[in-house]
């Protein structure tokens, strides 16, 4: 279609690609996190999970089937975003050539204006954490399906549970202003901001990356107990 | 048409009379027959071009306000190549843009009495009986269209609940006849007008040039055929030819200085097509507009509106003992003196704004201003308040609201508004006949610049009225009728006046340049806006514009002696902008006063004090001044008065009562 | 009051620019911020040297063509037009810097002046409504709910200083664009054209080189007007639909 083709080289086309796709990325997150919070629930909850969603819908796919899916949809997306997030940050360099030599910022918050690095930071951290808990690359140890064994003997590693603490505080900046974001690009706010709708956004950019840090949090503090 | 007959009272230092007087009068071509059918009549005997043609002919508009923004959009619409000019750097930021209460159209929606025949005698009588009864006819006509193409082109007027468009009053009327957009109306309108105007850029009908301000208007065999401007930016001078020129420059007031107009407003279009022969009309007729924010000090630049509108709501008061410097909230009901209400009881806070502004006048005279310097009066809106609560007067008037606490940091709802009057809109300007053109063959000028609807006072929300009428419909009707029966030369800027008038335009430049001398440019512009508020204001005597003659002569002459204007020709300087502006003001300030001195009777805004009824209003003498005051420039020699008499065949001829 | 100003001086397009010092004594509190500005090249001239250029032309604070970034903040961060800007809102002693509004489509032209044509080109690409003189039907024939007349005046209040692309950190003049999309979007009488005019804006905005929005709202925080973020949040609604329908910048 004509219209789409010529939508997607406008900026606002661009933007609401990245809000689809960061939206998608959104919804994943939050049942990820879901999932991750069977962890308190013991290993068999947690693993059982984990092949729940390796069996899911597997008379019609086959094993793994609905988890390649999702996981397609995910890189596209993801490459979307980070590419429309590319061509948009070099029109906004280049929309300023010579800078002002003083700024103040009335309206901008700390992560909006971070998103830039922010997407870079989880970019990073995305890889390493699939190296270690998804295809077991990167950590020593790792035993395929036994998700509550490999959280253990990876949380272990203080530096490593500090850094995915610190990385999700990098989450939850991008979400803060990602998912309010993404339904004012997506013409969905209307009325003026501060409204329950943005503190309600604002909950979940929060509480999504606590819930996964909760993890880590959890078994530094059983390591330091048992010492 | 310059047989001297008649010549006038000398100013003692000159062996010279102060003007000549012509035994001939303008005709203003008012087609005959009934009132409400001369502007159809007209319309029918017009000529045509056709529209294959139209592209073949060019025409000037200078101006992108309502009038001209307007015609040059409609003209473009049409066919014609139209070069379009503003000193700013958008057609959107023309001065019409600042005009905030509304604009009068006789739709009678609300069914309370009006008609176009009221607007019609509501704006003669305004205007003191020295307008042009056709024109003022024609004006109410059009006002109901306006209204239309308003709305259709998206103006987003106030609307009733049901979605039916709301109305509102203003002065000089009984009836609720304003239509407006918030305090915005005249940003609205214009933006209105600029949406057509960029439409038409987008099609290449109308070719903008912004950042461009003429400096002269070029004559070839006695007809106007082109311009020259000055780029801003590069301070190149440029000629520009065409079949026509309109120019719709707006008014003159910034001859005083502080004013509410704009800061780049400026009478150089209009002043130099009358020194090429444009006779100029009545320019003493000048509105002083009652509610404006008082002068603070000496550093000020320019005066606030606060518009007519909230005088629907607010009551003008001062306190009955002069020297009482009670807070106003601590003045009680009785030593207050609510003088409109008690002096015209009928208009009481809508009586017209030459009235309002004279009576301010007096009560500070007499010692009962408020404020510092005692030059204000209160216009509370106390009583609305309690009466309609604050939400509904911030909803009527929040941005004004706002505006006035930015500048005095007071705040309008819990202490009354300090108003006090400034200058405000000229109704004078270069004459023109029923077809909006001047005595210049080819040279057509519209809204402000032209003196033709609004006779000695304007009433408010009528000025927007004039500009969309002037350039929506009059101008496009009138202009082709000229191109089809002028049948223009085709010309090019090669022609030996452009040439001539560059050359002129450059050597007055670098003599300014040269002066170097040890004042700049604005003092000079302050100290004549003292001259003409002080002697040439709201009180004028034959004692009091015989002075200012010598004073303005005499700060003419100094000025091109001792102004020190930096930079060079030929770059962005503003300057030398100022500067060029300035040096028209000083001479239009003259012709100013011996309008003012020649008009020996009080009429409008123009009040003689030799000239008063024991009331203390003004007195009319129509015997010996029912006539349009039409100047004609004559060199270093006196100006030459030509009379348009002026014919009122519908209007009986009254004493204005607002009582 | 007394203080310091740190200019931003280039004396032409093509020219570069550099900060110049200017020391400001005896300030009256009341002046707005262009008369001090006036007081200023008054004793610049008379040192013979070239004053500082800045427009302003109404200084009500309506017709848009004033515009200075004060410390880091378009008009200055009381969301008024500069002309409307008192210096009773300063501080004794203060050093103020003054620069230009900075965006690629906004060439300086000489120390404080910018050229925002730009503007007027987005206008000019769909900004109207095709209504031509004498055609118009009687006022009252299309009624408009109060409702939407009023969100329609929140936007169409936008004074075109382009504050909100100075402001912006991505040099986008989204609410700008927004504004005027949005105002013709709420009226019966604006809808004929509503998608091929949002195509048409947005087309032109993006080719005149502002950035894209990233929703910080730094634009409607200086915006003299008070348009609020929603006219960005409305036109990308317009365009989505817009593309849904099939609208493209070949058909606008």
């Amino acid at each position: 279609m004509v219209g789409v083709l010529s939508f997607y080289r406008t900026t606002i086309g661009k933007k609401v690609i990245m809000a689809i796709t960061g939206g998608i990325w959104v919804l994943y997150v939050m049942l990820h996190m879901f999932g991750n919070l069977k962890f308190f629930q013991g290993a068999e909850a947690i693993d059982g999970w984990a092949h729940f969603l390796r069996t899911f819908g597997q008379e019609v796919v086959g094993y793994e089937g609905v988890l390649w899916l999702v996981r397609i949809v995910l890189v596209v997306s993801l490459v979307l975003h980070v590419w429309m997030a590319w061509q948009l940050s070099r029109l906004s360099w280049a929309s300023r050539p010579v800078k002002y030599s003083r700024r103040r910022w009335l309206a901008a918050d700390f992560s909006g204006r971070t998103m830039r690095w922010g997407g870079v930071f989880i970019a990073v951290f995305l890889v390493i954490h699939i190296g270690q808990l998804t295809t077991g690359a990167l950590l020593n140890g790792f035993q395929e399906g036994e998700v509550y064994r490999n959280l253990i003997l990876l949380f272990s590693n203080n530096l490593i549970a500090a850094f995915y603490i610190l990385m999700m505080i990098v989450l939850a900046l991008h979400l803060n202003h990602g998912i309010w974001s993404l339904f004012h690009s997506l013409g969905w706010n209307t009325y003026p901001s501060k409204s329950l709708k943005h503190r309600l956004c604002q909950l979940v950019a929060i509480a999504v990356p606590l819930g996964f840090a909760l993890v880590p949090i959890s078994i530094v503090l059983m390591g330091v107990m048992n010492v | 048409m310059t047989t001297v007959i008649e010549t006038a009272p000398q100013v003692a230092t000159s062996t010279k009379p102060l003007w000549y007087v012509s035994d001939q009068t303008l005709d203003a071509h008012v087609p005959a027959g009934p009132l409400d059918r001369k502007w159809d009549t007209s319309k029918a005997d017009m000529k045509l071009v056709a529209p294959h043609n139209r592209r073949k002919h060019t025409i000037i508009v200078v101006g992108t306000g309502l009038a001209g923004g307007a015609a040059a959009a409609v003209l473009g619409e049409q066919g014609y190549n139209v070069l379009n000019f503003c000193y700013q750097d958008s057609p959107r930021r023309a001065h019409s843009i600042a005009a905030q209460g509304g604009i009068n159209a006789a739709k009678n929606y609300r069914n309370d009495g009006d008609s176009i025949w009221r607007l019609f005698m509501d704006t003669v009588k305004g205007g003191d009986y020295r307008s042009r009864e056709a024109n003022v006819y024609r004006l109410a006509q059009l006002s109901i269209d306006i209204i239309d193409q308003c709305v259709a082109s998206g103006v987003p007027f106030a609307r009733e609940y049901s979605g039916y468009l709301d109305t509102r009053s203003f002065g000089g009327a009984q009836v609720a006849r304003t239509f407006y957009a918030r305090g915005q109306t005249g940003q609205q309108l214009l933006l209105g007008v600029y949406s057509s105007l960029v439409r038409q850029m987008d099609r290449g009908m109308v070719k903008m040039f912004p950042r461009q301000e003429m400096l002269d208007l070029v004559l070839v065999d006695g007809v106007a055929r082109g311009i020259l401007a000055r780029d801003l930016v590069t301070g190149e001078i440029k000629s520009y030819a065409a079949d026509a020129v309109v120019l719709c420059t707006g008014g003159y007031g910034n001859v005083f200085f502080l004013s509410t107009y704009a800061r780049g407003a400026n009478a150089t279009a209009v002043w130099r097509a009358h020194k090429r022969g444009a006779l100029f009309a009545n320019p003493c007729f000048t509105q002083i507009h009652p509610t404006c924010i008082p002068v603070k000090g000496d550093y000020q630049s320019k005066l606030t509106l606060i518009s007519e509108s909230v005088r629907n709501d607010g009551r003008v008061w001062v306190p009955k003992k002069a020297g009482d410097n009670r807070p106003p909230n601590e003045i009680p009901e009785e030593d207050r003196d609510y003088y409109l209400e008690r002096m015209y009881p009928s208009y009481g806070n809508l009586a017209p704004r030459d009235i309002s502004s004279r009576a301010a006048k007096r009560v500070c005279d007499e010692g009962r201003g408020v404020g510092p310097g005692g030059y204000g009066v209160y216009l509370d809106l106390r009583d609305a308040i309690n009466r309609l609560g604050k939400k509904v007067i911030e909803e009527r008037y929040g941005n004004l609201m706002e505006m006035y606490e930015q500048i005095t940091d007071e705040n309008p709802y819990e202490v009354p508004l300090r108003i006090y009057p400034a200058t405000h809109y000229t109704m004078g300007g270069l004459w023109v006949d029923y077809k909006l053109m001047s005595n210049v063959p080819g040279l057509f000028v519209g809204g402000e610049a032209n003196f033709s609807d609004h006779g000695a006072n304007r009433l408010g929300a009528s000025a927007l009225l004039q500009g969309l009428a002037d350039g929506y419909w009059v101008l496009p009707a009138t202009l082709p009728d000229y191109i089809a029966t002028a049948k223009p030369e085709p010309i090019t800027t090669q022609d030996e006046a452009f040439a001539e008038a560059e050359n002129e335009i450059q050597a007055k430049i670098r003599r300014l340049l040269a002066v170097n001398g040890s004042k700049t440019v604005a003092t000079f512009h302050r100290e004549l806006g003292h001259i003409m508020w002080d002697y040439v204001g709201m009180a004028r005597s034959e004692e009091s514009l015989v002075s200012a003659l010598s004073k303005i002569r005499h700060l003419r002459e100094q000025y091109w002696r001792d102004v020190r204007v930096s930079g060079g020709p030929e770059e962005l300087n503003q300057q030398l902008e100022h500067a060029l502006r300035v040096a028209d003001f000083l001479e239009l300030a003259e012709l100013m006063a011996i309008d003012a001195l020649a008009r020996d009777e009080s009429c409008g805004a123009h009040f003689r004090v030799e000239h008063q009824t024991a009331e203390g209003e003004a007195e009319r003498d129509d015997e010996r001044f029912a006539y349009v005051a039409a100047w004609g420039y004559n060199g270093a020699e006196p100006p030459i008065l030509v009379k348009e008499p002026l014919v009122y065949e519908n209007v009986k001829l009254a004493v204005r009562s607002y009582k | 009051m007394n203080l310091t100003l740190n200019v931003w001086r280039q004396p032409n397009a093509n020219a570069p620019g550099r900060f110049v010092t200017y020391p400001v004594n005896d300030i009256s509190p009341d002046m707005s911020f262009l008369e001090m500005l006036d007081i200023v090249n008054e004793g610049i001239v008379h040192q013979g040297e070239d004053p500082i250029a800045f427009d302003s032309d109404c200084r009500e604070g309506i017709c848009g063509i004033c515009g200075i970034v004060i410390n880091g903040i378009p008009h200055g961060g009381k969301a008024s037009t500069t002309c409307q800007l008192y210096m009773r809102h300063f501080r004794e002693g203060e050093t103020l810097t003054l620069e230009p509004f900075r965006a690629r489509p906004f060439p300086v032209l000489k120390d404080l002046i910018v050229d925002r044509t730009a503007l007027d080109r987005i206008m000019s690409a769909g900004g109207f409504i095709s209504a031509s003189v004498g055609s118009a039907p009687d006022g009252n024939d299309m009624l408009v709910p109060k409702n939407n007349a009023e969100a329609a005046m929140n936007y169409a209040v936008c004074i075109g200083c382009g504050a909100c692309a100075a402001a912006c950190p991505n040099g986008s003049a989204m609410l700008f664009t927004g504004a005027k999309v949005a105002h013709m979007a709420e009226l019966p009488q604006g809808q004929p054209e509503r998608y091929q005019r949002v195509v048409a804006m947005l087309s032109e905005h993006d080719e005149l080189g502002f950035g894209s929005c990233t929703n910080h709202g730094e634009c409607s925080a200086v915006c003299p007007a008070h348009i609020p973020m929603s006219a960005i949040a409305r036109i990308n609604r317009e365009l989505t639909q817009a593309a849904l329908r099939g609208y493209s910048s070949a058909t606008a």
